[in-house]
């Protein structure tokens, strides 16, 4: 069980709070495009969406602003579960491993791309207190995620 | 993935833009990776005072910038131009390789955080890809 401390708790709960609703789809929205052109062999898993061929054509493309919408939710999920997050995430991890074969290692590009958007988002405001704490969500995040691959 | 001429030329124009800002980006990366991986504090374990904003601090942070601004100053030949720094940090210094991807993890948040309309995604990338070999380059020398 991961341990939080009440300033972490705060930290995680105020950046989703100035994330979501709309907002929060715009940005997750915009961090999965540095993923796809900062590391375009992610867009191996994401060959039905259309053209992804420039950088231009994933920022107009509809699939990838829809599926922003949809990883948005899931980390949702976990920003509910906190205390809980391995346990909530376990049907998701199944489901990256048997159904969409993603290799764990692009939960951490994704993480990282997330992590400097949400810097360039909240500027000054995004401390290194806070980076640490966003941080540490999303390494437990992606170790829930990669749990269940066998 | 090494650097196109395309990777270089955004790298050294963003740089232009950067450099006038050199010192806070340092001290603010420095600071930040101290912070949120604690772990580096172990190669400053005789510094007294590693909190960020400390005199220490940012001078260590203008010295990073020193060496990335040398970096970008032999973009062509990174592994020729960064050949002593490579022998510093191997023999002298021996900071485990790993440590650079970590600050170029943090100098990466806090470009970002500085420039966030100037940080497109090219940029990042090409950014990203510039610290990858400039990593390279410095581990040169290890074995």
């Amino acid at each position: 069980m991961v341990a939080w401390t009440d300033a972490e708790r705060k930290a995680i709960q105020d950046i989703w709070g100035k994330l979501k609703p709309a907002a929060g789809q715009k940005l997750f929205t915009i961090a999965r495009i540095p993923c796809l052109i900062v590391y375009p062999w992610t867009q191996r898993y994401f060959s039905s969406f259309g053209s992804l061929s420039d950088a231009a054509a994933i920022k107009s493309n509809k699939k990838v602003a829809a599926h922003g919408e949809v990883v948005l939710k899931g980390l949702g999920l976990a920003v509910k579960n906190m205390d809980n997050i391995k346990a909530t995430y376990a049907p998701l991890s199944v489901l990256h491993s048997e159904k969409l074969h993603v290799d764990p290692d692009n939960f951490r590009l994704l993480g990282d791309c997330f992590t400097i958007v949400v810097a360039a988002h909240l500027g000054r405001a995004f401390t290194a207190d806070i980076q640490a704490a966003w941080q540490k969500f999303v390494a437990v995040v992606i170790a829930a995620l990669a749990k269940q691959y066998h | 993935m090494s650097l196109t001429a395309k990777d270089k030329s955004i790298v050294k124009a963003f740089w232009g833009k950067a450099s006038s800002k050199a010192d806070d980006i340092g001290a603010e990366a420095f600071g930040r990776m101290l912070t949120v991986y604690p772990q580096t504090k172990t190669y400053f374990a005789s510094w007294s005072d590693l909190s960020p904003g400390s005199a220490a601090v940012k001078k260590h942070g203008r010295t990073i910038m020193g060496g990335i601004a040398e970096a970008v100053g032999h973009i062509d030949d990174l592994t020729g131009g960064l050949a002593s720094l490579s022998e510093l940090h191997a023999f002298k210094l021996r900071v485990d390789p790993a440590n650079f991807k970590i600050l170029a993890h943090n100098l990466i948040v806090v470009l970002a955080l500085f420039f966030p309309a100037d940080f497109t995604p090219e940029v990042h990338m090409a950014v990203d890809k510039f610290f990858q070999n400039v990593a390279w380059a410095l581990s040169e020398k290890y074995r």
